[in-house]
């Protein structure tokens, strides 16, 4: 293993102060437990609080700010956070709004979101994000690159004072509308572990991958970037079942160590694919936004858009990751 | 169970456990993402530090005390489910009465209960169930027949090691594995393996 480390067990608190001191104009990073607020907390609206383990930065903490989270709680290495963490979080960024939750769908997010939520003392709301549609079922899916099409629209409701109620339900109809799918090239190290996760031949790729560098549903060989991009997107469309008038939003994400190169070339592939579909892409995000550590390989995300969506897809947004105006 | 044994009982799992390291790890590799090890050894050892401080606690403020330090400091899924456990056998101790088999054997049942219903989960799903449900269906038999501390324990370390081994043959359906499909099938769930790991090693300390 070769990463940038002091000490193995300090690798999440250093890094999460770097990045709180880079963007100390937009972040700040509470410690004991650990958790990140907006620098300016904001007042009238739903509070949103999302997290999941590290490693998949920029994914949570790059989302804070005006437009998106008000506080993100940062586990250890694909390790969930624990409620302690979101306690925490909600006391310092509450208004009488409520709060609401909005999660990855893995067992330990799930259980770990669900025992702080039966804890807090406020209203709380949650959004489950299934987006990973390589178990062939988008309701049973994980939550992966398209938690962040959630993070954005409900944001951007938030912001206008919107209801928790409308929130939720917000969050919910995008999450619907929203389908995923990976592909990995190799494994990803944890570094606490020491070494790959898995391992990978070199003529071989894990397709349906996790965030994880968890196997995914098959092993297949390594064919070209036309093919892969055709197969993930046959998984993503039949999910999805666009119509033929359909806009959608496409999200081609790389896991870390691929590079932004690779990740425009899938993007050409998708953009094709699509037009021989006769489908429109209305808008795109490419680039490494939830990643998996070290991992080669990426993710294309398609989301089904709506007047409501392409309306909070397109506001202002000024957070460490993305912003515009 | 008086603090002693429950110290006695940290301090022996702390043990099993970072001696099972690479086993534990190797079986995460193989079908979930690596980290349980380093998980749960992480609660442990908060465990340890807890030692002094269960000293003069009653058994279900002990066991609750243990669930909330697990619950801050493992996360992933094992956190909430070990926490869950602990906190449902906590509940059983509240009420004062005679420590008897019978009371273990049901504080234990409602332990698995909780863990059972924060996992939404089930036997046969290639989850720490698998090993922890028929652990309390025996004990609670053995209870019922009036067999002895050491008898019992004998007896649970065997449907414990049934347990973890009958994981191997399960296809899994909730966690992680899960996305798998039959790739899952031909190898142990580590959390069975963990539960399996530390039920024999209090069961030996009951045995010494």
């Amino acid at each position: 293993m070769k990463k940038f480390i002091n000490n193995v067990d300090d690798i999440l608190v250093e890094s999460l102060k770097g990045f709180a001191t880079a963007h100390k104009d937009l972040v700040s990073l509470h410690l004991e437990p650990i958790f990140l607020t907006r620098k300016v907390p904001s007042m009238n609206k739903v509070a949103l609080i999302s997290g999941g383990g590290s490693g998949h930065e920029p994914l949570h903490t790059g989302y804070l700010g005006h437009g998106m989270l008000d506080a993100v709680c940062p586990g250890h290495v694909f390790t969930s956070p624990t409620p302690d963490q979101m306690l925490a979080a909600a006391d310092k960024v509450n208004t009488e709004k409520g709060i609401l939750f909005i999660v990855k769908n893995y067992a330990g997010d799930v259980m770990n979101f669900e025992m702080a939520a039966e804890m807090l003392p406020y209203e709380v709301a949650t959004v489950l994000v299934t987006d990973d549609c390589a178990a062939g079922d988008v309701t049973a899916g994980r939550g992966v690159a398209g938690t962040i099409i959630v993070e954005k629209c409900v944001g951007s409701l938030a912001e206008t004072g919107a209801n928790l109620q409308a929130c939720k339900a917000l969050g919910d109809k995008v999450n619907q509308r929203t389908a995923s799918m990976g592909v990995a090239l190799s494994s990803c190290t944890v570094p606490a572990a020491g070494r790959p996760t898995f391992s990978l031949a070199d003529n071989e790729v894990e397709m349906g991958v996790g965030i994880h560098g968890e196997a995914g549903h098959s092993r297949e060989t390594l064919r070209s970037a036309n093919e892969m991009a055709a197969e993930m997107l046959e998984h993503i469309l039949s999910t999805l079942s666009p119509t033929a008038n359909s806009e959608i939003l496409v999200l081609v994400n790389g896991f870390g160590n691929t590079p932004l190169m690779e990740l425009y070339l899938i993007y050409n592939s998708v953009t094709e694919l699509l037009a021989a579909k006769g489908l429109k892409i209305a808008r795109s995000l490419v680039g490494n936004y939830t990643t998996a550590l070290d991992m080669a390989g990426a993710s294309i995300t398609l989301c089904l858009l709506d007047d409501e969506i392409k309306q909070h897809w397109d506001s202002a947004v000024h957070t460490p990751a993305l912003r515009w105006d | 169970m008086q603090a002693q044994f429950i110290i006695a009982s940290i301090e022996a799992v702390y043990e099993v456990i970072l001696n099972h390291e690479a086993e534990l790890e190797s079986l995460d590799r193989a079908i979930g993402d690596g980290d349980h090890y380093i998980n749960i050894s992480r609660g442990l050892t908060k465990l340890m530090d807890l030692r002094e401080s269960l000293q003069d606690l009653s058994v279900d403020e002990s066991l609750n005390k243990i669930a909330m330090t697990l619950l801050s400091t493992i996360g992933g899924a094992s956190g909430p489910l070990f926490a869950s456990f602990f906190m449902g056998m906590a509940q059983s101790f509240q009420q004062p009465s005679d420590m008897t088999a019978k009371l273990y054997a049901n504080a234990f049942s409602a332990g698995v209960e909780k863990l059972a219903q924060r996992g939404k989960s089930s036997l046969g799903e290639k989850t720490m169930l698998d090993v922890l449900i028929p652990v309390a269906d025996e004990f609670k038999l053995a209870a019922d027949k009036g067999l002895t501390s050491k008898e019992t324990a004998s007896a649970l370390i065997v449907t414990a090691e049934k347990g973890v081994l009958a994981t191997k043959e399960l296809l899994a359906t909730k966690g992680r594995a899960a996305g798998l499909g039959e790739r899952a099938i031909g190898h142990i769930d580590p959390g069975a393996k963990s539960c399996q790991l530390i039920i024999e090693t209090i069961c030996k300390l009951i045995l010494r």
